[in-house]
């Protein structure tokens, strides 16, 4: 082991799950693309935050609300710095699928019309599409998608014959969370920026896993979940770059949204509280803020230092399984801790039942990506996503569970 | 354990399944799915004179248990009245497979029972009968109930 690689078997005793048996066994939880576990540190700031300071949040004189309205304020401002944003552009939505729904409609409704064009990728998981769609609807806008290529990647030249056709917005994952690929953004969004269009990334794969700066990438706006980064269910963000934000109108109304309301309207609120109608969910952003504590804590390129690894690791051990196809680049720049496969013969959900009863979590089905499906030729694949606290035993578990069932199988 | 499942008949059933195909002149003909695998499955039932069912095919993809399923329901409903389909339950096919036993979670057991949500919806299809919303309830949620899980 190098001095800076992370010790996932160290990491393994921050987080209480993995006392846990399955069928008796030791947890081996490789679905980390779908949510992450939760360290105690999380646990344990949102048990705080009920026990000792629950309170609704700008609204309150007494002590306990400007307690939980700075703890609040305090968790915006550290995941503002996680990706090098200001407090201002950080919006808390309810998870990254909103986040992105927000955009879509606040920023959409507003600035397409008939005949514009909305450009995304075919890599793009439902949450990156539907709005789209259903705001293209709306508008009369149509929607293009750069089609990807055998390995995986975006076809380059797609991706500028797309933008010649002078789409108003551009949006794209960051990373694939299917095929692990690692879209060169920074270079997407230069381009969509000299074609005039707003670049928008969804970023819900790449936030937990990388280094991610929002100046460096240049994006108008960014979208993760909380939950797929160590933070509890329910909390997303949306970064916007200000003057955007400002311009655009409110997604949803309602309190704490605004400054002024009179019977005949109303005046919104400052950002980015313009964005956040309503009580958010607030022990679950304050359970966000102490996750980006905790990878700070570890540093961004040592969480994707050990992935890189892992995923070296497990390519190489699946690859030695006969019949299996792994989609996605080999290239380990490129990629993702997300490697989705398919044994012949075997289902996917038929892998998962009898991995599940190793004790072993992987994801089976389509992943909210059906369009990608389509294009690989699949109803569904297999899928295992690595984080901090997988080894490489897990992978040799994952291996030997993967023999089990040709076993089973009889292949 | 549920890998007990995957037994050599249940995997038979699978790689040869029964009843494989479509009816040009079936009078029940219904496509089901399942959002969350992406599994799906179309079925076809041709009638006689008497009500009976004179050949049953289904065709579609998906995992072992749902095509494994689907080929033995084939199997059992082939020469049946009308009505005995009707009361054909969800019981009598788990039966069939054998799951009862066997642990199975209820995500696989809403597998098990694509087949059977498709032949529910094509009947009453059939008799031009909307289905009650507590029988739609059954279908969609509590596929997996009556304590075979």
């Amino acid at each position: 082991m190098y001095p800076d690689q992370l010790d996932p078997e160290i990491i393994k005793q921050d987080f209480p799950i993995f006392k846990r048996r399955i069928y008796g066994k030791p947890l081996i939880y490789l679905d980390n693309a779908a949510t992450t576990q939760k360290p105690r540190q999380v646990i344990e700031a949102i048990r705080e935050f009920y026990q000792n300071y629950n309170a609704n949040v700008h609204r309150g004189v007494y002590r306990l609300s400007v307690e939980a309205t700075e703890a609040f304020e305090n968790a915006r401002a550290k995941v503002a710095r996680f990706i090098n944003a200001k407090d201002s552009e950080i919006v808390f939505t309810k998870n990254a699928t909103e986040a992105l729904n927000l955009v879509a409609y606040s920023w959409g409704l507003c600035n397409l019309k008939k005949g514009d064009r909305i450009l995304l990728t075919e890599m793009e998981h439902h949450s990156n599409i539907v709005p789209w769609q259903l705001v293209a609807k709306h508008t009369g806008a149509v929607v293009d998608y750069i089609p990807i290529n055998e390995d995986g990647l975006l076809v380059d030249e797609e991706v500028d014959r797309l933008l010649n056709l002078e789409p108003k917005i551009v949006s794209i994952t960051q990373a694939s969370n299917v095929l692990g690929t690692i879209n060169d953004v920074k270079e997407i969004v230069e381009k969509a920026h000299k074609v005039g269009a707003i670049a928008v990334v969804d970023a819900a794969q790449s936030v937990p896993h990388m280094r991610v700066d929002v100046k460096e990438l240049g994006c108008d706006f960014l979208a993760f979940s909380g939950h797929k980064a160590l933070g509890p269910l329910g909390v997303g963000v949306l970064y916007g770059k200000r003057d955007l934000l400002k311009d655009m109108n409110p997604f949803l109304g309602g309190g704490d949204m605004i400054s002024r309301v009179w019977l005949s309207g109303a005046e919104w609120n400052e950002l980015p509280w313009k964005f956040e109608a309503g009580t958010s969910s607030v022990a679950d952003v304050i359970g966000l803020g102490a996750a980006v504590d905790y990878l700070n804590s570890i540093g961004m390129s040592r969480v994707r230092a050990h992935e890189v690894r892992l995923t070296e690791y497990a390519l190489k051990r699946l690859s030695e399984i006969s019949d299996i196809r792994i989609y996605g680049p080999r290239d380990l720049d490129k990629r993702s801790g997300v490697i989705s496969f398919n044994l012949s013969g075997i289902h996917p959900h038929d892998l998962a039942t009898i991995l599940d009863e190793e004790g072993i979590a992987i994801r089976a089905g389509h992943h909210c990506a059906m369009p990608l499906m389509t294009k690989l030729g699949v109803a569904a694949t297999a899928r295992a996503s690595f984080y901090i606290y997988n080894s490489e035993s897990d992978i040799d578990a994952l291996v030997e569970g993967l023999y089990k069932a040709r076993r089973i199988f009889k292949l | 354990m549920s890998s007990e499942f995957y037994r050599d008949m249940i995997l038979d059933y699978y790689r040869h399944p029964r009843n494989y195909g479509s009816i040009e002149d079936a009078q029940i003909k219904v496509q089901e799915s399942n959002p969350l695998c992406g599994d799906d499955i179309e079925l076809y039932i041709k009638l006689d004179a008497d009500k009976k069912v004179e050949d049953i095919k289904f065709k579609g993809k998906g995992c072992a248990i749902s095509i494994a399923s689907a080929s033995l329901m084939t199997e059992l409903l082939k020469g049946k009245k009308l009505d005995e389909l009707l009361s054909f339950s969800k019981k009598d096919l788990l039966d069939a497979l054998g799951i009862e036993t066997l642990g199975l979670n209820p995500v696989r057991i809403k597998c098990a029972l694509l087949p059977y949500k498709a032949l529910k919806i094509g009947i009453y299809n059939h008799l031009g009968e909307k289905i009650s919303e507590e029988e739609e309830h059954l279908l969609d949620y509590e596929a997996d109930a009556e304590g075979v899980s």
